[in-house]
């Protein structure tokens, strides 16, 4: 089992005749994802690798039945594309595109509101149901099909997270990178909603960083109704205050978003936080045993 | 991206907040000239610099004279001033905005950010305006009125009389709800990340003007503001960032001495906590990116030992999708062309990791080649103190 994507989903690569796009929809398919479409405005009948692509999302959706899509378009026409993609009622959309300005994000975010779409990213590295799907750009080798959960802000510490999990023998249900933008599709606590509702996940990695309050609201959710042990590490305990870290939503601002406040708030819902980003794979091997026991 | 005071305030007044009256200067010679524009004193000095707590650092001054002007402003241009914000290295006051001196009747607070919860823009506004806005959050968050800037249907304008009527500006009604429209216009027409007036005041005569105005804005939007992106003062930010961001890359500079290059900003986070964790004190953060190329990692190189307090390096890359023996060809070019000295700590994992060590281990150079992130901080501080 798995959450939001398996061996069913039919992708849609908008963007797909870009560098990026093109790139990362060969390591898809390597990887065993069904891409059954591609678009770029003007390139509609031609073919990448075979894959028809279209001119438009809806015409794509209609003709392919595509059920997902991953945005590789550049950062000023990325919100037009999130839009487009729920327009064309696609049911879940990941943007990957990094710079996207936060005031198009507010209006998307808004207009998304009770559509049926749900956005992953912006920002981010994608989703993966090891063994099943990729969508993304992450690297598929790391991975591995088994009962943890991965939710993570970050990128490639979130690679970090899954190769100890890997390295351990412990493998992933569906691991999700939210994004480190202000502004995301998918929170935390949808993650986790989400996970709690799939019976294969035995447990959860939960990756947080500086930066607003999500990771506390995580920890208040966790602590209603996540039942499966939960290790989260929380990124920037060294940041100092008012710089930005990368991402956009990095940054210490008016005293909060500490990785000391995180940490405590996350601690507080009886959740494991390792101090070391090397100990997150054995704090998630010691809570397995523990709860198998 | 910031800007300056003085900056913010001709944007503002151009969407119809009222501002005194000033001038930016370059030398006493112009502030004198400006205040003699300006009229009868008292006149304010306020250095220009990217960084708040002014006040506090000696940086605004009052002059009752034209000949006042003169003297402080021969004191501050050129001072190094020292704020709570500055760090003890402080900031060297190269531009002065002269002001009118006003009668303050009231100091209030008003700003505007996004707010990540709600996913839009908020405007807040407190009575208590001047004094530390995060202490008043703090202490008293009732004390700060809050505002949503829906998408499509923007401010209206009985949110600005509700933030007037609860900000006790009743006698002032008509103006505090003007300036606050312009305000939020403002923010989202530049497509800012904050505007904020802290304080607004009303004079003694009943005028309400933004004393002091800051808009950072979204880096990410700028392309669309090209006229924006010419307000930078490269002067005000860390040299070696400035040439980071030239090159692509993003770095902060911070104290210690262990430089780390690292791809991607969560890991490049994490690897900072670790070498803190075992002892030791990052000199800076530095995401090279996905890529990693042989330029960006020379480039990277080229920053990181400009910082006279590195003593060691680590290199944390997890290849993922890159290959590590590309990556570890690229490190030792750059190192090679750069004539690195300082011992360096590679953490490579990825794809094709056994090619990339053999490449650094036969480089000849002084790698040393460890095994997962947490031996990387050990080693790397463990060097960092034989090397003091």
């Amino acid at each position: 089992m798995s959450i939001l994507i398996n061996r069913d989903t039919r992708l849609l690569v908008q963007g797909i005749t870009g560098k990026e796009g093109t790139f990362h929809t060969r390591q898809a398919v390597a990887y065993g994802t069904k891409v059954v479409a591609g678009m770029t405005p003007g390139k509609g009948g031609t073919d990448v690798d075979g894959i028809p692509v279209f001119d438009t999302a809806a015409e794509a959706v209609a003709r392919t039945g595509a059920n997902a899509s991953v945005i590789f378009v550049p950062p000023p026409f990325a919100a037009d594309a999130i839009t487009e993609a729920a327009d064309a009622g696609l049911p879940l959309t990941v943007c990957i595109t990094e710079g996207i300005p936060t005031l198009d994000m507010v209006r998307v975010k808004t207009f998304l509101e009770g559509k049926k779409t749900r956005l992953i990213g912006p920002n981010c590295p994608g989703i993966i149901t090891p063994g099943e799907c990729k969508i993304g750009i992450m690297p598929g080798a790391i991975h591995k099909p088994g009962p943890v959960g991965v939710v993570s802000r970050s990128g490639t510490l979130t690679y970090e997270a899954v190769a100890q999990l890997s390295s351990r023998g412990i493998g992933q249900s569906t691991c999700i990178g939210i994004g480190g933008d202000p502004i995301i599709g998918t929170q935390f606590v949808d993650a986790l909603a989400l996970f709690r509702e799939d019976p294969a996940t035995e447990g959860i990695v939960l990756i947080g960083e500086i930066g607003g309050t999500a990771e506390e609201e995580a920890g208040l959710y966790i602590r209603e109704n996540v039942k499966v042990p939960v290790v989260a590490f929380i990124a920037g305990r060294t940041a100092p205050p008012g710089r930005r870290m990368g991402h956009a939503g990095a940054i210490i601002s008016g005293g909060h978003g500490t990785a000391a406040e995180k940490v405590e708030a996350l601690r507080a819902a009886g959740i494991t936080v390792v101090d070391s980003p090397a100990s997150i794979g054995e704090a998630m091997a010691g809570a397995l045993a523990t709860r198998s026991r | 991206m910031k800007i300056h005071e003085y900056q913010a305030k001709t944007l503002l007044k151009k969407f119809g907040v009222s501002v005194p009256r000033g001038e930016v200067c370059f030398n006493p010679q112009e502030a004198v000239e400006a205040a003699g524009r300006l009229g009868r004193p008292p006149y304010v000095l306020k250095a220009q610099v990217h960084a708040g707590g002014r006040g506090k650092g000696g940086g605004i001054k009052l002059a009752r004279s034209v000949q006042e002007v003169d003297r402080l402003a021969r004191e501050l241009i050129g001072m190094t001033l020292v704020t709570p914000q500055t760090g003890p290295e402080g900031r060297k006051v190269r531009r002065l905005l002269v002001e009118e001196g006003l009668e303050i009747a009231r100091e209030l607070y008003l700003g505007v950010v996004v707010d990540r919860a709600t996913g839009m823009p908020v405007v807040m506004a407190s009575a208590e305006g001047g004094v530390e806005i995060e202490e008043v959050a703090r202490r008293s968050p009732e004390k700060i009125l809050r505002a949503p800037v829906r998408p499509g249907l923007g401010f209206r304008p009985y949110q600005a009389r509700n933030l007037t009527l609860g900000l006790g500006l009743g006698e002032a009604g008509e103006k505090s709800m003007k300036l606050l429209l312009a305000l939020v216009r403002a923010f989202q027409e530049m497509d800012a990340s904050l505007a904020e007036i802290n304080p607004l005041v009303v004079t003694r005569g009943g005028e309400v003007l933004a004393l002091d105005a800051k808009i950072n804005f979204d880096d990410n939007a700028l392309f669309r503001h090209p006229e924006i992106r010419e307000l930078r003062d490269v002067e005000e930010e860390e040299p070696l960032e400035v040439e980071a961001s030239r090159l692509g890359l993003n770095y902060i500079k911070l104290n210690g001495n262990v430089g780390c290059m690292v791809n991607g900003a969560g890991l490049a986070m994490a690897t900072m906590d670790l070498i803190q964790l075992a002892g030791g004190a990052p000199a800076n953060f530095l995401d090279v990116g996905g890529g990693a190329s042989v330029e960006q990692v020379t480039g990277a190189f080229r920053i990181l030992l400009s910082d006279r307090n590195v003593r060691t390096v680590l290199i944390n890359i997890f290849g993922g999708i890159m290959r590590c023996d590309v990556v570890a060809q690229g490190v030792v070019t750059a190192a090679k062309q750069m004539g690195v000295k300082a011992p360096i700590v590679v953490r490579l994992e990825g794809t094709n990791v056994e090619d990339g060590r053999r490449i650094l281990r036969d480089s000849g150079l002084n790698f040393t080649v460890a095994d997962g992130m947490a031996d990387a901080a050990q080693k790397v501080v463990a060097l960092a103190k034989e090397a003091r």
